[in-house]
């Protein structure tokens, strides 16, 4: 059982979840995540560790409301408990000092990118951040992500925020300005197909941080199966970074939807 | 204890076996038909998930006892790879001494109710029966006979806990909770340590619990086992990952002083043809964890699983069985591709039986080369291969070879796919120095089970790559008489 210990929420369907994990909040790296199981009948399903504190034995969760799970999980409050976190799962982010960082969040991706912000700023790269999303809402974490960060470009479809217009815009009005060694993009497939194929145009060498569909997270099962280059990859043990380039994300798309009509109706009945 | 041909010798002249040898004579034992066990109907098995198996009643499990004619030289024994005393067991069946007989196969075998029902028997202990070797006639149902000895003392209520050493304070460290980690915490507990088992998942179990379906093992024979096990101390540690959540340096500085790798061969192998990735092509480990861990099946639980209405599970081992035969318990249409012929499977024999009883179509001599999908990246056809079985191979099965210009396509939407698996990963990449082999295995010494490191033993799949329940049991034993000796020795 691990409790809540802190909810706060950033917009409608985003909050931020801290949770005592002791064992975790000691050996988790940016790029990290936890697979969670909320209670006797639940599903498992993959959460990044956005943050963590030693001391008071915590992690936090930034979580989206998308399906059945993560609205259960964002209806608990604090003091109450989820049955099952188990992690740190996946390769931390391979940290190095390599110049200049172009790191794009989309939406719900912000919170993975802020350790990874935070990591490479800390080892002297000078990191520029464009964070994207539909609306002014869906812009979450803005402050961390600003103290991490030399510079910040917001970018919302609606324009209700920042500059109108798509996460690849911002990207471009850097990669024109200014010599990037390396790129992260981490957000909805669709965002980080599209930040790869902007990059590819420059020869930036980019990591995705993938969200395929898991189930156990221990590469026991192979749902989480990618392609990347052509092989065979399980994002939760071989990932979930990848060389952006070289990632199918036509067939990740294709694969996120296998369950689309299951949940839709799960959450109908859940609703009702 | 182990093999010794004195200590058989010896038990087998004791006053009570020699009572019971002469109270029938063996021509009257050899007479007798092997027993039939009852079986659900199969038109009915195939719609829940009862088990198939209904265990023997005790006048029947005498009778079939009374068939063993208690060998002087029980060749039995050397077919069952830990050695079970096969003899005495059964013949305290015969004296109706039931629970007598279930403390005899505990002294080797740390779950015999599990053995009885998924030992490749045929391939082991009844193969090696004297009935097999020397009468040309089936052998004793020596698995039946085990199960029906370890369910009667479950279900008697008088389970017995065995005694364990006065504690020692020695903190000892298990990773992974399938047979080879349960059988090694049993025994480490006997001698005394203080045995915490580390499991990935939420349940405890391997793939006893994730794996092996409810009509085959049911869960509640696993968790009285596991019940038990704490009973005499072992404490369980679920959602934990060592490698991941604490490192073995992690332990060590906890005051663990030795570790027992039973992570087992987790990874699901694919075919690397085109369209694996389809929606809808599975790995068996996926499609078996989603409705065992997970009862994808059952309406009220959250997580999803395609139901397909026409399945078909590549492979022919117990994965692929259990596969198929869960897919028809769902209500699809259900077949096997396998590309040899069904004397090759290496399935139990009892379930191909079984899965061909339930409605199962075997396509044998079979293989896939290609799925085709829909608009929405579902698969919907797959193209086979006809083969035919050339000269033996490395393994001394026929090779299938493939018959040129015999392709055809068959309708499918799910798509199971059981061509094996790996190693599990997670330990040897959390530990640069552990030796492993080019499949990935950890190396080990097989007196004591030590791997490269001299602290960490190992055992089960992770060593041997996919094998059996009692292997793997075998195997955490053994590496618990090793640690027991290595650490007794650094003490001193
Ligand atoms: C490594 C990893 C890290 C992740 N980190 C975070 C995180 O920090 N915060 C967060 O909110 N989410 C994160 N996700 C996504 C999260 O796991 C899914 O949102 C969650 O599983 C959805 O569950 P559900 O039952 O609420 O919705 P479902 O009922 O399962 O799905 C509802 C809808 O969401 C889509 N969907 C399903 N699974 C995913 C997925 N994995 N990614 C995107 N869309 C999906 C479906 O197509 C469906 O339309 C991460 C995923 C991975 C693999
Ligand atoms: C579907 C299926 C049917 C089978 N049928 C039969 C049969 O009929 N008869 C038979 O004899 N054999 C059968 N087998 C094979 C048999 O189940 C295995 O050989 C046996 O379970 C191996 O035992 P093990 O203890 O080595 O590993 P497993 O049972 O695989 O258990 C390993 C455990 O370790 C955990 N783990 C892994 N890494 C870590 C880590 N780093 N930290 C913590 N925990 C970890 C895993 O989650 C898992 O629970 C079958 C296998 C399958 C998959
Ligand atoms: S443990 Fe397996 S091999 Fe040994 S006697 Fe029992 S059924 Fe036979
Ligand atoms: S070989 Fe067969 S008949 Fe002989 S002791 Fe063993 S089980 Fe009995
Ligand atoms: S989630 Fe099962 S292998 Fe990755």
């Amino acid at each position: 059982m691990n409790k809540i210990i802190k909810k706060v929420q950033f917009s409608e369907n985003v909050s931020k979840i801290v949770i005592e994990a002791p064992d975790i909040a000691k050996s988790r790296k940016a790029g990290h995540f936890v697979i969670i199981r909320l209670d006797k009948k639940g599903e498992r399903i993959p959460l990044t560790i956005a943050g963590a504190n030693k001391e008071e034995g915590t992690i936090t969760l930034v979580v989206q409301k998308v399906g059945v799970t993560s609205d259960k999980l964002l209806k608990l409050n604090e003091g109450d408990s989820i049955l099952d976190v188990v992690g740190p799962l996946g390769k931390a982010t391979h940290i190095e000092k390599v110049g200049t960082i172009l790191a794009a969040g989309g939406g719900v991706g912000i919170a993975p990118l802020l350790p990874i912000v935070e990591a490479f700023k800390e080892a002297g790269n000078r990191v520029v951040t464009v964070l994207a999303a539909r609306n002014k809402d869906l812009i979450i974490l803005e402050d961390e992500i600003r103290k991490h960060s030399d510079e910040v470009i917001i970018m919302t479809d609606d324009g209700s925020y920042g500059k109108k217009g798509l996460v690849t815009h911002g990207l471009e009005e850097v990669i024109k300005n200014e010599k990037v060694d390396l790129s992260v993009a981490i957000g909805p497939a669709i965002m980080m197909k599209f930040s790869a194929l902007t990059t590819k145009k420059y020869n930036i060498p980019t990591l995705a941080s993938l969200n395929t569909i898991m189930v156990d997270g221990t590469g026991m099962c192979g749902a989480c199966r990618v392609s990347v280059d052509g092989k065979i990859k399980f994002v939760c043990v071989d990932g979930p970074e990848f060389d952006a380039h070289k990632v199918d994300f036509d067939e990740m798309l294709t694969r996120l939807g296998a369950y689309k009509k299951a949940e839709i109706e799960a959450y109908n009945s859940y609703i009702k | 204890m182990k093999n010794s041909k004195e200590y058989y010798k010896e038990e087998r002249n004791k006053d009570w076996r020699v009572k019971l040898r002469k109270e029938l004579k063996t021509k009257e034992r050899t007479k007798k038909q092997r027993i039939k066990m009852p079986e659900e109907d199969p038109d009915v098995r195939n719609k829940n998930s009862t088990e198939v198996n209904k265990g023997l009643a005790e006048n029947v499990a005498v009778i079939e006892a009374q068939r063993c004619i208690d060998c002087p030289d029980p060749t039995c024994i050397t077919g069952c790879p830990v050695g079970i005393n096969i003899p005495k067991f059964i013949k305290k069946i015969e004296e109706k001494d039931f629970l007598g007989s279930a403390a005899i196969l505990k002294e080797t075998n740390t779950l015999p109710a599990v053995c009885g029902r998924v030992c490749p028997q045929e391939k082991q202990c009844e193969e090696k029966c004297f009935y097999t070797l020397k009468l040309k006639k089936d052998p004793v149902a020596i698995g039946y006979l085990e199960r029906f000895a370890a369910d009667f003392e479950r279900e008697s209520g008088k389970m017995a806990i065995p005694k364990v050493e006065k504690q020692n304070g020695i903190k000892i460290a298990t990773i992974g909770s399938g047979p080879a980690g349960l059988a090694f915490a049993a025994d480490m507990v006997k001698f005394g340590y203080d045995v915490t088992v580390f499991e990935a998942l939420h349940e405890i179990g391997g793939v006893l619990k994730y794996g092996i379906p409810e009509f085959r093992l049911p869960n509640e024979i696993v968790d009285v086992e596991i019940e038990n096990l704490e009973k005499m101390g072992v404490k369980f540690v679920k959602n934990f990952i060592v490698g991941k959540t604490a490192s073995f340096d992690d332990l060590r500085e906890k005051g663990f002083k030795a570790f027992f790798v039973g992570s087992g061969a987790g990874l699901p192998r694919f075919m690397n043809i085109p369209g694996e990735n389809l929606i809808g092509v599975f790995s068996a480990n996926e499609y078996l964890t989603r409705i065992n861990l997970m009862s994808a099946a059952k309406p009220d639980y959250d997580t999803p699983v395609l139901s397909g209405k026409k399945v078909a599970v590549i492979g022919g081992g117990n994965t692929a069985m259990d596969a198929v035969r869960t897919a028809k318990r769902l209500g699809a249409e259900s077949k096997i591709i396998y590309r040899r012929s069904l004397v090759e499977m290496p399935a139990r024999v009892e379930e191909v039986h079984h899965a061909q009883e339930e409605g199962i179509e075997f396509l044998n001599l079979h293989n896939p080369i290609e799925y085709i999908g829909d608009n929405n990246g579902i698969v919907k056809k797959m193209i086979l291969q006809k083969m035919e079985l050339g000269e033996p191979d490395s393994s001394g099965r026929r090779r299938p070879i493939v018959i040129d210009g015999s392709d055809f396509e068959v309708d499918v939407d799910t798509v199971i796919v059981s061509v094996g698996v790996s190693p599990n990963p997670l330990i040897p990449a959390s530990l640069s120095e552990l030796k492993t082999t080019k499949w990935g295995t950890i190396v080990v010494n097989e007196d004591n089970m030590q791997t490269s490191i001299d602290d960490i033993f190992a055992g089960g799949d992770i060593v041997r790559g996919g094998a059996t329940v009692i292997l793997a049991m075998g195997d955490g034993r053994n590496a618990a008489a090793g640690a027991h000796k290595h650490l007794t020795e650094s003490n001193n």
